[in-house]
């Protein structure tokens, strides 16, 4: 039985502007155990898809399960299998971060969790912070709180709706090692992110929203392997040939061209010598996720304008 | 899920909502009560020789249960209704929107917090008013129910006005517009006796008086209209404003889109 089940869920957003799809039949299934990476551009649907999961919004066509049990009519049994942390970094400016732990435990009938919450106070560097008001706190300390306040009741799945947006680095690694030592142990991971590179290096299947939609849907190793898989960077002074603008992405100097093979490569730096460009730091290397993700992206939009 | 989980989860909701007002009682409880204080030292002064409500009832007697009412409704009403408006607000209700709490644990939970403020209120205003003027309790079995069912009735609707409202200056628009006339004209400060035939007619419509004059009744055994008739009244508004509350609740008005 998947940990969760995504059955064509729908979302149509009415207003006076007319009706906005924010999903479109979204279906696929995530297994027990799996870490699994929604990615998409911002008005995706990713955010809608996760509020239909944890409750906080409702489908207008299909369902979603969580080990089998419908989130709406068994949201009781759901909602304590889920662990959200809501990208929105909200706090209750009464509580110190003990207290607030401590509600939320309660909120789910866990009582008595001190030695727990203990635990994820240290593995989130909170410890030193236990007493502290939550107005005292950091942004990205307010972070933290978050996401111990979704572990604390320990949830069997983890859904995180884009957690390292706007956090330092150390955060991250610490993030990421606890997380993924959570799934290690068998809970299983939803996780949106615009780092791509965190979903390439944490992901094991990945799917891919545009405008309500699911375009893509694969292990994350499979997303990789079919594509371009070499990828040309370099850093250049003159204009790109035009030849070269539809294979390629420019971010003000440093320009990534895509090329299936060693043919193509020296198909591409000929044109560059034949227009008199001459490319500096020039690499080549495996496509990464955000290659893919771009490809996936502009491929849906021509199939759009065809 | 067992009773003793979904037990354990209300009371921890009605455990958060005391422990938030209590945090800045000063603001929530010693304010009120000395915002009664003042009425009763103007309107008892000024009033004391020149109105008489009750034949063996000084003015200043009269008014302390009625100023202690209009505390314990006030701020019952006050409770839910901010609590839930700040947490909309600040975004913080997703940490309750995610919890398997049932309707009836937030409707158990919000309106037993706003009972326990009012209540509180009630009490401190009752303890220093009683400095001011002789106060006996000659039917007391009428004060605690309609202390209880006030409190719970305007807890409830202090649950509606702050799932209503969006924004502070539609709560503050429910607050001034709706709440501050229904307990002003409800014989607070006078008997509605005093007032013309027109105006009494209107004030018999207001669920309010009834809680006031069966409050009263408590204290002095005379009212302005028979205790039990106050009671089936206010007992049935709650029961209706509950109804509402608990149904805006199920179905998720303006929490769950």
């Amino acid at each position: 039985m998947p940990a969760i089940s995504f059955q064509n869920v729908s979302k149509t957003y009415h207003s006076a502007r007319g009706d906005v799809h924010a999903l479109d039949r979204v279906s696929f299934d995530i297994a027990p155990g799996e870490f699994f990476g929604l990615l998409g551009p911002n008005g995706a649907g990713k955010t809608t898809l996760i509020s239909i999961l944890a409750g906080l919004a409702r489908a207008t066509g299909g369902r979603v399960l969580v080990h089998g049990h419908d989130v709406v009519t068994d949201y009781a049994i759901t909602r304590r299998s889920l662990g959200v942390v809501p990208q929105e970094l909200v706090f209750d400016p009464f509580f110190s971060v003990r207290e607030a732990l401590r509600i939320q435990s309660g909120y789910f009938g866990v009582r008595h969790n001190d030695a727990w919450i203990d635990e994820l106070l240290a593995n989130l560097g909170l410890a030193d912070k236990a007493n502290a008001n939550m107005r005292q706190l950091s942004g990205g300390m307010k972070r933290r709180v978050l996401v111990a306040q979704a572990l604390v009741h320990r949830p069997p799945v983890i859904v995180l709706d884009e957690p390292t947006a706007g956090v330092d680095v150390e955060l991250r690694q610490t993030l990421w090692q606890f997380i993924a030592r959570l799934n290690t142990q068998g809970h299983t991971v939803l996780l949106t992110t615009h780092y791509l590179e965190e979903a390439e290096a944490l992901c094991g299947r990945i799917a891919m929203l545009k405008q309500g939609r699911v375009v893509a849907l694969d292990r994350t190793s499979a997303l990789l392997a079919g594509t371009a898989s070499t990828m040309m960077r370099f850093k250049l002074d003159c204009a790109l040939p035009t030849s070269l603008l539809a294979q390629s992405r420019v971010i003000g100097r440093i320009v990534q061209v895509k090329a299936h093979d060693a043919t193509e490569v020296e198909q591409v730096l000929a044109t560059l010598r034949a227009a008199g460009c001459q490319p500096e730091d020039l690499e080549i290397g495996r496509a990464d996720l955000e290659d893919v993700f771009l490809e996936i992206m502009q491929g849906e939009t021509l199939k759009e304008a065809a | 899920m067992s009773a003793v989980i979904v037990l354990s989860g209300t009371r921890t909701l009605l455990y958060k909502e005391v422990l938030r007002f209590w945090k800045v009682s000063f603001q929530t409880v010693a304010a009120p009560v000395l915002t009664a204080v003042l009425y009763l030292l103007i309107f008892g002064h000024v009033l004391e020789n020149r109105v008489k409500v009750f034949d063996s009832v000084g003015y200043t007697s009269f008014l302390i249960p009625g100023l202690v009412m209009m505390s314990v409704l006030q701020n019952a009403f006050a409770n839910s209704s901010s609590s839930l408006i700040q947490s909309k607000i600040t975004g913080n209700l997703v940490f309750l929107l995610v919890t398997p709490l049932s309707h009836w644990a937030w409707f158990v939970a919000y309106v037993g917090a706003s009972m326990v403020r009012g209540l509180m209120v009630g009490l401190g205003v009752l303890g220093v008013t009683l400095w001011f003027a002789p106060l006996n309790a000659v039917e007391p079995a009428w004060i605690f129910v309609f202390a209880l069912l006030g409190a719970g009735m305007l807890g409830a609707l202090g649950l509606i006005a702050g799932l209503w409202a969006e924004k502070f200056d539609q709560m503050a628009a429910f607050q001034n517009f709706i709440i501050m006339p229904m307990t002003f004209l409800s014989g607070v400060f006078y008997s509605v006796k005093s007032l013309p035939p027109l105006w009494q007619a209107v004030s018999h419509l207001n669920p309010f008086f009834y809680m006031i004059d069966g409050f009263r009744r408590g204290f002095f055994g005379v009212s302005d209209v028979s205790p039990w008739l106050s009671f089936s009244i206010v007992a049935t508004s709650f029961v209706v404003v509950s109804a509402i509350a608990l149904r805006l609740l199920a179905v998720g008005y303006k929490l769950r889109t």
